[in-house]
């Protein structure tokens, strides 16, 4: 991209407001689930809903962390645009949640129980989302403030955790090695990476 | 596909049939591809006829069946069973067949032979999944001959009265409803009898989540999940869970067939 139309992508950021995000974020979700309530995924509704809730979410994650290489390597800067996407990536992972524990496990708690303390996928990918709840809470201007902007970073650097692991998590449910979840963890460990070299040759 | 007569059988449950549309649009199969959806978006490529079977090793007869030479002598029926994957989801099926015994016998094994191996098909260019070169293809699948000479076990060539959708495994799979749905090979062209435990495909790939036996077994889990309820298929977004019966609830059937073993360490 040319420095002008850089610029100019840049100007119109600075007219768009993030808030529409959430709206728009939250639309698929809210009309793939009412798909799945009318039978419209197919014969396993519940996989189809579960799996694509939680694969959207690890793609906002991914997202979050593909905002600052765009504005160091081309700058471009979306980062009005991260809490939005961040809280959003939280919402989908919510949601995913929910739908293991309500719908596919009825919250049958033995059962969850066991998953959650013995099976490797279902560890991981429970670490991954309660690292997400703190940041969660303090996607905030308030939370800034009182914890101070470096704090605050410190805390958000747990994002480095949360992409991988949930990318791991995904990785490992499958019955076989493939592909697609494989490319989201070299992704994932990719733009974490980049955190380090950058901090490094700073 | 084009329907199939077949008489009656006592085989048949008290719970609800599958909805054929599920049953035929959720696969496992993959030769054409890992999705649950893409049997049914890819399988259309398989030549099913000709089609015969090759069936050799410790028997008296052996030689390559044609279909249409093993469908001459037997009796197809329909036989309602329950369907147990080990992805723990379910389903009931009307299948349209005939006993695994009977193909058996025309083959006359010998007084050595032990286990039956099975082998699907393997032609890539049909079936692209078999590109894969992670997959170690053609898929193979055993059973103890005793398992196999078991009335239950069958050889299905139709379901939902109507000769096997590609997709399903056409035009002639095992079916042992006892066992995980793995077990139950697709698209068969070799039968061997042997007098040694044959190599099966997914215990090939992960012995330690799949073994040999592969029983529907509520008490012992997979690795990464449990076995002691399951999801029917079919119904919905808020299906009710129901518990996994033992040997998917033809104990009465089967279960002497494995009396003195440890299920746990021959899972």
């Amino acid at each position: 991209m040319s420095m002008t139309q850089t610029q100019r992508l840049n100007q119109v950021v600075k007219t768009v407001p993030a808030w529409p995000i959430y709206i728009v974020g939250i639309l698929p979700g809210a009309w793939l689930f009412y798909q799945a309530v009318s039978n419209n995924l197919g014969a396993d509704p519940l996989k189809a809903l579960e799996h694509q809730l939680g694969e959207w979410a690890l793609q906002l994650l991914i997202a979050t962390l593909l905002i600052t290489p765009l504005r160091d390597l081309f700058k471009i800067n979306l980062i009005k645009y991260r809490r939005a996407i961040g809280l959003l990536a939280f919402f989908y992972a919510l949601g995913h949640l929910l739908t293991y524990l309500w719908l596919d496990q009825q919250w049958w708690w033995a059962a969850i129980w066991k998953d959650i303390t013995k099976r490797p996928y279902i560890i991981i990918g429970m670490v991954s989302f309660l690292a997400m709840v703190p940041l969660a809470i303090t996607s905030n201007n308030r939370s800034i403030r009182k914890l101070g902007p470096i704090t605050w970073r410190k805390l958000h650097q747990l994002t480095y955790i949360v992409v991988p692991l949930a990318a791991l998590h995904f990785v490992l449910l499958k019955k076989t090695w493939q592909l697609e979840p494989i490319l989201y963890l070299c992704v994932g460990l990719l733009l974490v990476g980049y955190r380090f070299w950058r901090k490094r040759s700073v | 596909a084009k329907s199939l007569d077949a008489v009656k059988s006592d085989y048949t449950v008290d719970t609800e049939i599958t909805p054929r549309d599920a049953a035929t649009t959720y696969n496992n199969f993959y030769e054409f591809g890992t999705g649950k959806g893409d049997p049914l978006a890819n399988a259309h490529t398989l030549t099913t006829d000709p089609w015969s079977v090759e069936i050799g090793g410790m028997v008296n007869n052996a030689g390559t069946y044609g279909l249409d030479d093993i469908l001459k002598d037997v009796t197809l029926e329909e036989r309602i069973y329950r369907f147990r994957c080990v992805e723990a989801w379910s389903m009931v099926v009307p299948w349209i067949g005939f006993s695994l015994s009977e193909l058996l016998k025309k083959a006359d094994p010998q007084s050595g032979a032990k286990y039956v191996a099975f082998e699907t098909l393997y032609r890539p260019e049909e079936m692209p999944g078999q590109n894969n070169s992670r997959f170690p293809y053609p898929y193979v699948e055993g059973l103890r001959l005793d398992e196999a000479m078991n009335p239950l076990a069958m050889i299905a060539t139709g379901m939902y009265g109507e000769e096997l959708p590609n997709q399903n495994g056409a035009p002639l799979r095992l079916v042992v409803p006892w066992k995980y749905g793995f077990k139950s090979i697709k698209s068969i062209v070799k039968i061997t009898l042997t007098d040694e435990q044959p190599p099966t495909t997914w215990n090939l790939i992960a012995d330690n989540e799949y073994g040999f036996y592969s029983n529907v077994n509520p008490e012992v889990d997979h690795p990464r999940w449990s076995q002691a309820s399951e999801r029917p298929i079919g119904g919905g977004l808020f299906a009710k869970r129901i518990p996994t019966l033992m040997f998917n609830g033809y104990a009465d059937e089967v279960a002497s067939l494995y009396s003195g073993m440890d299920l746990r360490t021959n899972f």
